[in-house]
């Protein structure tokens, strides 16, 4: 889409932190009773003050230095003036004209290739509380305010207007997720996590403003339904205005919210209650700590691993599933492991809406290492194996006792052997038409193997063993 | 007027149980409407368990004041506004845990201009304080409650807190004792701001060791506050030393006050080292503009939070613009709504540049003015304010009451101390000198008010 141009701001919670981002408040509000996890700090009680967590700032740095963005040397935290129920003190710490970084770039794999996306500026700011209406928003006749959220601390990272569709802007979501949880200061699954303000451009039309879009496929589908509204328009001769748009995420369209004109007016200005921060010291310790990212683990495993990139690709899209893959590897052939976990683990998983973090609780690697090499020793078949995953998957338990009840450990190649010898003798019928011609009467002798062994032979293993004593 | 000297003596010899009731009575009676709030029970309460030897610390029976836009747990905090009339602080500012710490009794929360925000007392919510001198004028502000009750001997000291000249305007108009601390110097945790990059919280006292004392207690480190300097302060007598001063020349007042602070520079003669000089200030003639910009453009967001929402007034529900503008626009006086809406403006977009940049290029310049200063001179002085104090009433022309502050703001703008002491009278008013120093230089500054406290008592010109 040649006419398009797409730009995001992404509100990214540091959801790992344990304290808010100006007090010393727990962050994990998901499941508590509201209004519980705050003081005077956070609730903007007259005379309390914010006090930086630098263990925020920090986990700030770490991303932007994974964004490969620079982070500047000097940074200040400004206060964006607004009037809003859920915003305590009237107004938001945020950051102005001296962000924490600029610059940088997520690197997103599309159909013509690898394309850098550049990011503009990345900036701390807090997050203001949440509204709740019992019932539903249009039928309560009053808003509910749980502060449990207000002051946690919130990264917002603005990329440059450099993508063509709403593909491009979900695989950029979908990678930069990926870098966030390897850092380990983000979790994803929580609701709230990522909040995306989309912007969108077609030629010749102005520029509308997508605000507060809670998941990927929204972000994809109300950029979808822009373009669609937007060409249309321009299609008719209309003016495309330049204005903020809401997505209502039931029905998947946008609706105006406001336009240029009645944009608000923030009156930013240096928060007089905090000191600037300087970054250089904070960058040289955050530096020692920043873990291997997806990019070179992915480079890592296709070297160390000798696996091919269409697993390596795969693997490092979540570092617990990468790390899962590591430990499985170093104890059996790496290609090997590398199928199971990827072509199988993973879609039982995905299958049971869980991801590696659930899965290795589940089945551990070591686990699967044993379960493995006992399919290396030809003790079990590849159909054995996947019964056990899921077993275990659903009822848990221990994998020798799923075996052993299920009866799946594999019967002895001799003993395989004695079988089709005895299909053999037992079936000169079937004997007589295969060497007739009739190729297909082998299956009937692998069935005989079947049946005695209630299915626990490999009927690839026994037809290949049955045709060889055929043809002798 | 009682120091804490004279107040040792008598609790030696009465009760302090009986010595706070006496002062509890005379708060009754006042005229001065100098509280807002008496904590008499909790102040009984303490007095007697000083008497039983149980209050220990540097301030143990010392009944102190604490201006009313300081929080105290449990005990309303009003900042004198409607707004905030009935709100009750969940915390103790760092200041009010450091008296508790040192065995004060906190006596009550006293009277102040709403928000900090006036030079009189005459925007506050619960009226106007009276000057002890002549109750037809004021108190000064905007921390004139604190500064009657010394005056008035309605506490022993008192905190206020200092914008742009609020505790040294009504320490000159009360004639005791005030100081504004370095900024950075005393922890801002629970006071309610007005102007955060120009406050501090200082001492008000009958005499300059009192006031050297109320500042060992509540200076010092303190973590919640970002802008703490994380220093504590120790008071050192430095009785023979002789000081270079400068007067600065922008620093004036009208001729009443001017006869006064020549006498002064008369007395200092033989007192100091060398001449005394005159140093010329460029930058003061944008300061008072510049001030006025920055602490309003501050206030417009601090004030915010008041939308009746979580505490304070509140309304009948209603849709939300609806509901907090109605909150605001009953809960503010005229004042603070003046100043909310010239800092609006100053912070708008397209006005910043113009305004508030412009304005801290000036806080700039003088810094640099008085960094130059200092180079030469140990302290400055100057008349503390301009005139004698007001005939209630006086200043109805908001401008008028802004200009007050001329000789007051420059040292908020650079974050210097400064006090003011009571040096004599005129026509039966007190009238205050001010004296200013460099960065964390209280020690030099206290000394050399307690070296013009001896002259002044000396020579009797102190006297009414
Ligand atoms: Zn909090």
């Amino acid at each position: 889409m040649d006419d398009v141009i797409i730009g995001l701001e992404v509100h990214v919670q540091l959801n790992r932190l344990k304290t808010k981002l100006f007090c010393s408040c727990p962050i994990n509000y998901h499941d508590s009773e509201p209004n519980t996890h705050v003081c005077p700090v956070c609730l903007g009680m007259p005379g309390a003050m914010p006090v930086i967590n630098k263990e925020a700032v920090k986990a700030a740095i770490k991303i932007a230095l994974a964004l490969n963005a620079e982070v500047q040397p000097f940074t200040v935290f400004d206060r964006k003036n607004y009037f809003y129920p859920d915003l305590p003190k009237g107004f938001q710490i945020s950051q102005y004209d001296r962000p924490l970084a600029l610059g940088g770039y997520v690197t997103i794999e599309t159909e013509d290739g690898e394309k850098k996306i550049a990011l503009k500026r990345i900036h701390m700011e807090e997050d203001p509380g949440k509204l709740s209406y019992k019932g539903s928003i249009t039928l309560a006749k009053y808003s509910l305010i749980d502060y449990n959220r207000s002051g946690v601390p919130l990264l917002e990272i603005v990329t440059e207007p450099v993508m063509s569709s709403p593909k491009e802007a979900r695989l950029f979501l979908n990678k930069l997720r990926i870098i966030l949880e390897y850092l380990e200061v983000f979790d994803g699954n929580l609701e709230g996590a990522m909040r995306v303000d989309a912007n969108i451009s077609l030629k010749g039309g102005g520029r509308v403003e997508i605000k507060n879009i809670s998941s990927f496929k929204g972000v994809e589908r109300a950029l979808s339904y822009e373009i669609t509204r937007q060409r249309n328009l321009l299609r008719r001769g209309r003016v495309v205005l330049r204005e903020t748009r809401h997505f209502d995420e039931v029905n998947n369209i946008t609706v105006s919210l406001r336009s240029k004109e009645e944009e608000q007016d923030y009156r930013y200005f240096p928060e007089p209650d905090l000191v600037p921060i300087h970054t250089s010291e904070l960058v040289d310790e955050v530096k020692d700590l920043l873990p291997e990212m997806p990019e070179e683990k992915r480079q890592r495993f296709i070297q160390q691993y000798e696996i091919g990139d269409n697993f390596a690709k795969v693997l490092v899209l979540d570092p617990k599933m990468a790390d899962y893959f590591e430990e499985v590897a170093l104890q059996l052939d790496a290609k090997l492991a590398a199928s199971w976990i990827v072509d199988v683990l993973r879609g039982e998983l995905n299958y049971r809406g869980w991801d590696f973090r659930v899965g290795w609780e589940k089945l551990r690697p070591e686990e699967m290492i044993r379960l493995l090499k006992y399919f290396v020793e030809e003790k079990i078949t590849e159909k054995g194996v996947v019964e056990v995953i899921r077993t275990k998957l659903d009822e848990g338990g221990d994998i020798d006792a799923i075996i052993q009840s299920k009866g799946l450990f594999a019967i002895p190649k001799t003993e395989i052997e004695r079988l089709c010898r005895e299909a053999i003798e037992k079936n000169p019928k079937a004997v007589e038409d295969y060497k007739a011609g009739k190729k297909q009467a082998a299956n009937y002798l692998v069935g005989y193997v079947m049946k005695v062994t209630r299915g626990r032979a490999d009927p690839a293993e026994t037809a290949k063993i049955i045709r060889e004593m055929l043809s002798n | 007027m009682i120091g804490v000297a004279e107040w040792k003596e008598r609790v030696e010899s009465e009760k302090c149980y009986d010595l706070v009731s006496e002062m509890l009575e005379r708060i009754e009676r006042s005229r001065l409407n100098a509280y807002i709030t008496v904590i008499e029970n909790e102040a009984l309460r303490k007095a007697e368990e000083y008497d039983k030897g149980e209050l220990k610390g540097k301030l143990a029976g010392i009944p102190v004041a604490i201006k009313d836009n300081i929080t105290t747990k449990g005990i309303r905090t009003t900042c004198a506004s409607r707004i905030l009339h009935d709100y009750v602080p969940p915390f103790d500012a760092h200041v009010v845990e450091r008296l508790k710490a040192e065995g004060a009794i906190i006596i009550g929360k006293t009277n102040m201009d709403e928000f900090a925000m006036g030079t009189t007392t005459e925007t506050s919510f619960f009226g106007v304080v009276r000057n002890p001198y002549d109750e037809d004028r004021v108190a000064g502000g905007s921390s004139g409650g604190s500064g009657a009750v010394v005056a008035g001997e309605e506490a022993v000291m008192s905190l206020g807190s200092d914008t742009g000249g609020s505790i040294r305007c009504p320490a000159s108009f009360c004639g005791v004792y005030g100081l504004k601390p370095t900024y950075g110097l005393v922890s801002r945790y629970g006071l309610i701001p007005y102007a955060n990059s120009l406050e501090q919280i200082g001492p008000m006292a009958s005499s300059v060791e009192d006031l050297a004392l109320l500042l060992e207690v509540i200076a010092g480190k303190d973590a919640r506050d970002s802008t703490n300097a994380g220093r504590s302060f120790e008071f050192k007598g430095q009785t023979e030393k002789k000081f270079k001063i400068g007067v600065v020349k922008e620093m004036g007042g009208n001729d009443e006050v001017m006869g006064r602070f020549s006498e002064v520079l008369e007395m200092l003669n033989g007192l100091t080292d060398g001449e005394v000089v005159e140093v010329s200030m460029p930058s003061f003639r944008y300061a008072l503009a510049a001030y006025y910009v920055i602490a309003m453009s501050e206030a417009s967001s601090n004030l915010a939070r008041y939308d009746g929402v979580r505490y304070g007034l509140a309304s009948e529900l209603d849709s939300w613009s609806r509901y907090f503008s109605k909150v605001r626009a009953e809960g503010f006086g005229e004042e603070v709504k003046r100043r909310i809406m010239l800092g609006s403006y100053a912070l708008s977009a397209g006005y910043y540049g113009k305004y508030y940049l412009k304005a801290l290029k000036v806080r700039t310049l003088v810094r640099r003015d008085f960094q130059k200063a200092f180079s030469q001179v140990d302290v400055l002085i100057s008349p503390t304010m301009p005139s004698l104090p007001f005939r209630i009433g006086e200043l109805a022309d908001p401008l008028t009451m802004y200009k007050a502050d001329v000789n007051t703001v420059a040292i908020n703008l650079a974050g210097i101390p400064a006090l003011s002491m009571p040096a004599g009278f005129v026509k039966g008013l007190p009238v205050g000198l001010q004296i200013m120093g460099d960065y964390f230089s209280e020690n030099t500054i206290l000394n050399f008010a307690l070296m013009l406290e001896k002259r002044f008592s000396e020579t009797g010109l102190i006297e009414d």
